[in-house]
């Protein structure tokens, strides 16, 4: 099977995992594993705290032997993301950014003009921009022309767990930049809502809430990897299409004539 | 030279102490600061004896192991108190709840009408909660010193202002009960921190301790005597014992105001910042090496795991089969 390919770097799995809120740093460990996942995102700003006081946390995650994606999750404007991501790169070595600029407190909306903005900095100064946005298509018009190569669309409200809010939009999203990974982040509560993101074309998944509130983290994120793989093959296998009319699936004219 | 010597009177060291004494073994006990306080982590502690609840977050090992706490701190401290606790949420969080009562089992749900009726001041407050009748809480500082009083009782003293090492003590068997500052020797060892405040109301009081469950900042709220209680905490994966944060701040405080919009008249009359020692899964272990045991890794539950954690000690340090069941440190 192909391989996921994101700034020139490639990848077996299609599962991104990220790495909040987990009963203990053990099961979020165990649940890495379990999703065979080769890309972890870690939150900044919590754990930060200007200092390299957490070190003891990333290190862990370090030695899990993934890459790691930082985010700038919980912030709310251009600027705050700016510093946020400038801070990573140097804790983290890499030029990897999630980036997340959040508009409203309440439902953890993405600002999509913030968005742009701080995709367009970050890209000038050479980091390689992961942009957490909605499937608007002329904002990821936007985001591609200020030089990001990945697109971020959420299922639904970061954790929510509703699942794909709009697939009319992430199909329209998936059939106008073809080329571009389309990772769909937020939202995804089951590995059903994985797999049908798979199904619509999607490159892979991002996921966190569903996976480390479960009460197996780790079976719950070989769930996921599952239905994940199930997804993916679906979509390059190319499935047939719905129809109105019931067809039978054995031809009529070989069909054994069983009356006396 | 005592049988045991401890070192460390946080609520490691103490419950130790308390449940070494009740068995009739001499010890002495030793504390670097110069007096019980601050320089523990329990001292900020919220001082909950709830298994069923913590399970929001807590693995199914420490609800096991926490059952034994209330019984434990009523033999041992003047004021265990018993009236449940009530853990609420805003109704669109409502699913925090259902996960909850999944996992802590011990629980009932309550509508608003039965939350007024049990938590009068929380008259505003318009979402569904579960009441985990059986769950007790107390006053960590009070109880510290009543543990200290305990020991005092019975003849012994702890030896403060003595930052004593290791390889100084010629006890037979030493505790090792310093929490996060024993990360030298156990390397598996991490610092999370927490924030918390202390509020002064007349306008509220809660007769058992209230949580929120929130995405992004659920809180507790701990009943001390005095009009005050106590409003935690943050968990930060970093180890800075210092540095209460605007953010951290805004969020446990903006938390409290959707319980009752009167916290918002309530006085700040203290802000702490430290860390709890944890091991990589979050529960607390004994390990031995040579002729010390480490009491360690008690996290966010010193005052619901410490019981367990000192009678397990104590069966180690009177069981030579048990002593030899703890796991070695590398």
């Amino acid at each position: 099977m192909t391989r996921l390919e994101l700034y020139g770097k490639s990848f077996e799995s299609r599962i991104l995992l990220g790495s909040a809120r987990y009963p203990s740093p053990s099961k979020l460990a165990e649940a890495v594993q379990a999703s065979s996942t080769e890309i972890v995102t870690v939150s900044l700003r919590r754990e930060a705290g200007g200092s390299h006081a957490g070190e003891k946390f990333w290190n862990l995650i370090k030695s899990l032997d993934v890459a790691i994606l930082p985010n700038t999750a919980g912030c709310y404007s251009a600027r705050e993301a700016v510093t946020t991501a400038q801070m990573a790169r140097e804790l983290f070595q890499t030029d990897w950014i999630k980036l997340e600029v959040i508009g409203d407190s309440e439902s953890l909306h993405p600002d999509t003009a913030g968005l742009v903005e701080a995709a367009r900095i970050l890209n000038d100064e050479g980091f390689k921009v992961f942009p957490y946005t909605t499937e608007d298509l002329v904002v990821a018009e936007k985001l591609l022309h200020a030089g990001c190569e990945v697109l971020m669309p959420w299922g639904s409200p970061i954790g929510t767990a509703r699942g794909l809010n709009n697939e009319y939009g992430l199909r329209a999203l998936r059939s106008r930049f073809e080329t571009i990974p389309v990772i769909v982040d937020a939202g995804i509560g089951l590995p059903s809502h994985a797999t049908r993101a798979m199904e619509l074309g999607s490159d892979a998944v991002l996921l966190n809430t569903a996976v480390a509130r479960a009460e197996n983290p780790a079976r719950m994120a070989e769930a996921f990897a599952e239905g994940i793989r199930a997804g993916r093959n679906a979509y390059l296998a190319g499935p047939m299409q719905p129809s109105d009319m019931p067809q039978t699936s054995t031809s009529l004219v070989d069909k054994a004539d069983l009356r006396q | 030279m005592s049988e045991v010597a401890i070192i460390g009177a946080g609520v490691a060291g103490l419950t130790c102490a308390c449940e070494l004494v009740d068995r009739g073994v001499d010890i002495s006990i030793y504390e670097q600061a110069e007096r019980l306080g601050e320089e523990s982590c329990s001292w900020f502690a919220g001082g909950m004896l709830a298994p069923y609840c913590e399970r929001d977050t807590a693995e199914h090992e420490v609800m096991q192991r926490g059952l034994v706490a209330a019984r434990w701190w009523k033999k041992h401290v003047t004021e265990v108190i018993q009236r449940g606790s009530l853990v609420l949420a805003l109704p669109r969080d409502r699913n925090e709840l259902e996960r909850l009562s999944r996992l802590g089992k011990q629980c009932r749900w309550v509508d608003q009408l039965e939350i007024r009726e049990i938590e009068p001041d929380l008259v505003d407050f318009s979402g569904p909660g579960l009441l985990f009748p059986d769950e007790a809480h107390l006053d960590p500082r009070n109880a510290l010193q009543d543990l200290a009083n305990y020991l005092k009782m019975r003849k012994v003293s702890i030896q403060f202002d003595q930052a004593v090492r290791l390889e100084d003590l010629d006890a037979k068997i030493i505790l090792d009960c310093r929490g996060y500052h024993s990360h030298d020797v156990l390397p598996g060892l991490r610092g999370v921190k927490g924030e918390m405040m202390i509020l002064r109301t007349e306008d509220i009081s809660l007769t058992r301790p209230v949580r929120l469950l929130h995405p992004r900042q659920p809180i507790y709220m701990v009943p001390r005597n005095n009009h005050q209680c106590m409003l935690g905490a943050t968990l930060i994966e970093n180890n800075e014992r210092a540095r209460f944060s605007v953010r951290s701040m805004l969020d446990l405080l903006n938390s409290a105001i959707l319980l009752s919009p009167s916290f918002g008249e309530a006085e700040i009359i203290e802000s702490g910042v430290d860390i709890r020692p944890a091991f990589d899964d979050n529960i607390p272990r004994l390990y031995r090496k040579d002729h010390t045991v480490f009491v360690n890794g008690l996290y966010r539950h010193g005052f619901l795991l410490g019981p367990a954690l000192a009678i397990q000690a104590a069966d180690a340090v009177m069981n030579p089969d048990q002593w030899k069941e703890l796991p070695q440190c590398a």
